[in-house]
């Protein structure tokens, strides 16, 4: 029985969201300048043997623009699935859920996506 | 989740087909959405054949004449008969537009297809509910809100700064856009669509008005706002030619420019 203005108006707004989306573009841009860079240089290293991969690798900026690569892949396809589930999903507990579950998933990846880096840059 | 069939009570079965004109050498054939909410019945498509050289050019000049001459009980809103009023917005050959600014010969093939406008609460016919739409209208609170003492006369606006609802101002809030919009389609209990987003702006932007910030405030949320992709469905349908989803991504502008 509740006015339309009522339910329009409900909880008000939740005056967030810009963050989000600017974080979006960001990667986006940061994404296409990082992914640009890695495959110039795999095309760069067709070819190349394990040792030589490795020792590209220890290469402090190959290894700081490698985990930048991982971070911002991560964070953006989590902000890009966060928003498919709220557009799609619309029973409130669900949505909760998957958005945990993707957040987790998500930093569970680049965690070990930086790890791995870290191995192969560091290791003998 | 999304749904991807109508209901069972909404999917359109076939309709009755009424006569063709007799001696019409010119004719189109109109499939008209119809739905009685008093019989209990499923919507259902009805055809009615026109005497192109016995009617106006617009579709609207059609459903008169359908209304007059035909079938008494087909029901639509129309008023202006000229693009102004807003009132017969709905879905022609699968666009949303208004029916009397849409040429009956724009429409290419022997039939016109007539629906209500997408992802609506159907009344009767071609009438659906505006309910929230209008609702969502006053949430933005389209009206001039200012902070500083009253002018004497009037509020004064350069040429420049008027130049700036160009645009803008040229809504008639026919909710064509809105009810193009896919986001609007899923999320209309939150999200404001385009209509109402570009009406935002239209005060957003206007040099007079003094409550901008408040106004962001209100429109930054994940819903209201930024459930907006650009598909840009709204800017593709606008009867007007508007461009509501430029108007949208100004408004996003302003909500990261004023974090800087």
């Amino acid at each position: 029985m509740q006015a339309a203005i009522g339910k329009v108006r409900s909880r008000g707004s939740a005056r967030s969201g810009a963050g989000t989306w600017k974080a979006q573009r960001f990667t986006a841009i940061a994404n296409l300048l990082l992914v640009l860079w890695f495959v110039v240089n795999a095309i760069a290293m067709a070819g190349a043997t394990y040792a030589e991969w490795v020792a590209w690798f220890h290469s402090p900026m190959t290894a700081a623009l490698m985990i930048l690569l991982v971070l911002s892949t991560c964070y953006h396809a989590r902000i890009g699935l966060q928003e498919v589930v709220e557009d799609y999903v619309h029973h409130e507990i669900g949505k909760v859920a998957i958005l945990v579950g993707i957040t987790l998933v998500a930093a569970l990846l680049a965690t070990a996506g930086v790890v791995s880096v870290l191995m192969i840059a560091l290791g003998g | 989740m999304a749904e991807f069939a109508l209901p069972k009570n909404s999917r359109i079965e076939a309709g009755k087909s009424h006569a063709r004109p007799e001696g019409a050498s010119r004719t189109k054939t109109f499939r008209i959405y119809r739905y009685e909410p008093e019989d209990g019945k499923n919507p259902h498509i009805d055809t009615y054949t026109i005497d192109l050289d016995d009617c106006g050019p617009m579709v609207l000049d059609a459903l008169i004449k359908i209304k007059a001459e035909t079938d008494s009980t087909l029901t639509f809103r129309r008023s202006c008969r000229e693009g102004i009023c807003g009132s017969c917005s709905m879905n022609i050959d699968g666009h949303n537009t208004l029916a009397c600014t849409k040429a009956i010969e724009d429409v290419a093939g022997d039939d016109v297809t007539v629906y209500p406008l997408p992802h609506m609460s159907v009344i009767k016919d071609l009438v659906v509910d505006f309910t929230q739409f209008w609702a969502q209208y006053e949430s933005i609170e389209p009206w001039l809100k200012t902070y500083s003492t009253d002018p004497a006369k009037e509020r004064l606006q350069s040429v420049d700064d008027r130049e700036e609802l160009d645009g803008l101002y040229e809504c008639i809030l026919c909710a064509c856009c809105s009810t193009a919009c896919p986001s609007y389609w899923w999320n209309s209990d939150r999200y404001l669509g385009p209509a109402v987003l570009l009406q935002a702006y239209r005060w957003i932007a206007d040099s007079r008005d003094e409550a901008t910030g408040e106004r962001l405030d209100e429109l930054e949320d994940p819903f209201k706002l930024y459930r907006c992709h650009t598909i840009m469905n709204c800017t593709n349908t606008c009867p007007k030619g508007l461009n509501p989803a430029k108007a949208i991504g100004e408004i996003k502008k302003l909500v990261v420019e004023r974090r800087l």
